[in-house]
């Protein structure tokens, strides 16, 4: 795939407040990638750098290998999708999907024609006459959608769309949002911090906090090889545990040694390990180097939230099974489930 | 919700007795004549015949002609002045619409005192003019002080409903304007007019009633000689003491006032 964004060590500053520390991203023809981190984090920011809205303080914004830091909006080939829709309100749906065409004076029955197609790609053919603003959160979002796509954008930007919907429409929404990237064949940047959301659409996750990327990769290699503390405690549940590493292959934690898979962290390396509580199972405590005793119990619908104590730490568990609070129970676990990573500072 | 609907009952007879009576009085001054008892009345069409005098007439047209100028006088300095006040941070924009409203804190007579005072033939701009050694400028008694005064006393009618509707439109929308490929110009014609447009005509339409009815700032800016519809009315009330004569001009200017608001509110309509 062909780099179709690049950003070159971005900083932005508000007033004094450092908002971005570098950021370093190439986006990818066709590509569905997600900024994800919390709050503050710089995802808003990268995105409107992007689109054209803020001026980096220093770096640069490569699209199609030419700088466009400097180029307004207007003259960008991208289109957003914004958090609160931004519908116009004394227009119609026709007229907001329309607007952008409009403007390039283009001629009325091409209009009417790509408007149309655009209201039957996000599902609201009749709706062209309709007032925006008695429209639903789902349906503001579709025509938001399609004022931006009839413009035919190399990228489309979407900042937190889903954000304003419940929980229902925002599932189908995400199913739909990924049918329309595919059906039209262009790189959609989302930011979003859901991160089930990131996971389930993306092809690329992008997780940022303060400023900085804490990681890029597919979302299973995000959930599954977590590069730090950050990125494995925001996205799922996890238990982070301080560790060593003995040698590849080997680490100690809670004082006693597992086989794992990792390697090239050097010997006697002090680490942190991170264990999924879905990947840990609760046996006899005679079958298991950690013992503990189960100390809480939240049905969680499919699982048990299970919160089991040791000597050491408190160790957080998914299971189907049952167990009762006081009980015994030894924790085990495969070596491809312990997840080694540098502890959070050391890089 | 349904009790509160009766704290409303005070409120109803008050604007009863304050505001619809005294309209109804007027109506009925308007098709009487003079000297009539409490029980009976003389219905004539007289008082509306005279009106229409060409004498009258006159000063009806000058009114209307002031009205439409000070109204486009105060869009024009009103619509950019309330456009950047809204630009600022809330604070600042706090601030700015306090200072756009101190004068009218001040006594609107005080304050036309002292246009009188810096206008007049020997006053503060003519002795500053002669300073310089130009020659003094006649200004007052004029359509220019007129305006001038009208200008001032209600530009901040026309500032803040601007202002109003400009500071809560939510600026994501002219963003969503520039996304979409329109330059400053077509976001400001397309998104920021259009959205604008209420407070415009709220501001049109008080602007152009106050300046339309106005008669302490005609006669003192404007001289003895320079009448207004104002002026025609609070003469026939106040020296004359016709006060049929008078309520037929207050009525007719009351239905040119309903006309003008009834087209206004069309054209906001036709505009969403």
């Amino acid at each position: 795939m062909n780099k179709l964004i690049e950003l070159k060590n971005l900083t932005k500053n508000f007033e004094d407040q450092q908002v971005l520390r570098g950021i370093d991203l190439d986006v990818h023809e066709n590509e569905f990638l997600t900024l994800l981190g919390p709050s503050g984090c710089g995802k808003t920011t990268t995105l409107r750098i992007i689109a054209g809205f803020e001026e980096p303080n220093s770096g640069q914004v490569l699209f199609n290998g030419v700088e466009i830091s400097k180029l307004p909006p207007y003259k960008r080939q991208v289109n957003t999708v914004f958090q609160k829709y931004a519908l116009f309100p004394h227009m119609n749906v026709f007229d907001n999907i329309a607007f952008g065409l409009n403007i390039k004076k283009m001629d009325k029955q091409v209009i009417r024609q790509k408007v149309g197609e655009m209201l039957e790609l996000v599902g609201l053919e009749g709706f062209a006459p309709r007032d925006v603003t008695l429209l639903s959160g789902g349906q503001q979002q579709r025509v938001a959608i399609a004022r931006a796509l009839v413009n035919e954008p190399k990228v489309l930007l979407l900042d937190e769309p889903l954000g304003a919907l419940d929980a229902k429409i925002r599932k189908q929404m995400q199913v739909e949002l990924k049918k329309i990237q595919q059906e039209v064949g262009i790189t959609f940047i989302y930011v979003t911090h859901d991160q089930e959301e990131a996971l389930s659409m993306s092809d690329t996750v992008v997780v940022m906090n303060e400023g900085k990327i804490q990681q890029i990769g597919s979302p299973t290699d995000i959930y599954n090889e977590p590069e730090n503390r950050f990125v494995a405690s925001f996205i799922g549940e996890s238990n982070i545990v301080e560790a060593t590493m003995i040698r590849d292959y080997l680490v100690e934690f809670d004082g006693c040694r597992f086989e794992c898979v990792d390697r090239g962290f050097g010997d006697m390396e002090p680490v942190e390990v991170v264990l999924r509580p879905e990947d840990l199972d609760m046996v006899d405590p005679g079958k298991a180097q950690i013992r503990g005793t189960v100390r809480q119990v939240t049905f969680k619908g499919v699982h048990y939230e299970i919160m089991i104590e040791t000597d050491k730490r408190m160790y957080m568990v998914h299971t189907t099974d049952y167990a009762e609070i006081g009980k015994n129970v030894g924790l085990t676990f495969e070596p491809e489930d312990i997840h080694v990573m540098w502890p959070m500072g050391s890089y | 919700m349904k009790h509160f609907k009766k704290l409303i009952r005070p409120y109803l007879i008050w604007s009863f007795v304050i505001i619809v009576i005294p309209i109804l009085l007027i109506v009925l001054y308007a098709f009487t004549t003079g000297g009539n008892s409490v029980l009976t009345w003389n219905f004539t069409l007289d008082n509306l015949k005279k009106v229409l005098e060409p004498t009258y007439m006159n000063v009806f047209l000058k009114s209307l002609v002031l009205g439409v100028i000070t109204t486009v006088i105060c869009l024009i300095i009103g619509y950019p002045l309330a456009y950047m006040i809204s630009r600022f941070k809330e604070g600042t924009q706090n601030l700015l619409i306090m200072l756009v409203t101190i004068p009218m804190w001040i006594n609107l007579l005080l304050r036309t005192y002292a246009w009188m005072n810096l206008l007049a033939d020997n006053g503060i701009i003519n002795r500053f003019l002669m300073k310089l050694g130009l020659s003094p400028i006649s200004m007052m008694y004029t359509d220019f002080s007129v305006v001038l005064g009208l200008v001032c006393n209600f530009l901040p009618f026309m500032v803040i409903p601007i202002h109003t509707s400009l500071s809560k439109m939510d600026h994501s929308l002219i963003e969503a304007a520039y996304d979409l490929g329109a330059n400053k110009v077509q976001a400001f014609r397309k998104v920021t007019l259009k959205l604008s447009m209420p407070g415009v005509i709220n501001g049109i339409v008080m602007v152009f009633l106050m300046a339309i009815s106005t008669f302490v700032i005609p006669k003192l800016l404007g001289g003895g000689q320079y009448v207004l519809i104002g002026n025609l009315i609070e003469s026939q009330f106040i020296s004359v003491g016709d006060w049929n004569f008078g309520s037929a001009i207050s009525f007719l200017l009351a239905v040119i006032i309903l006309i003008a608001m009834g087209i206004m509110k069309r054209f906001d309509k036709g505009d969403e």
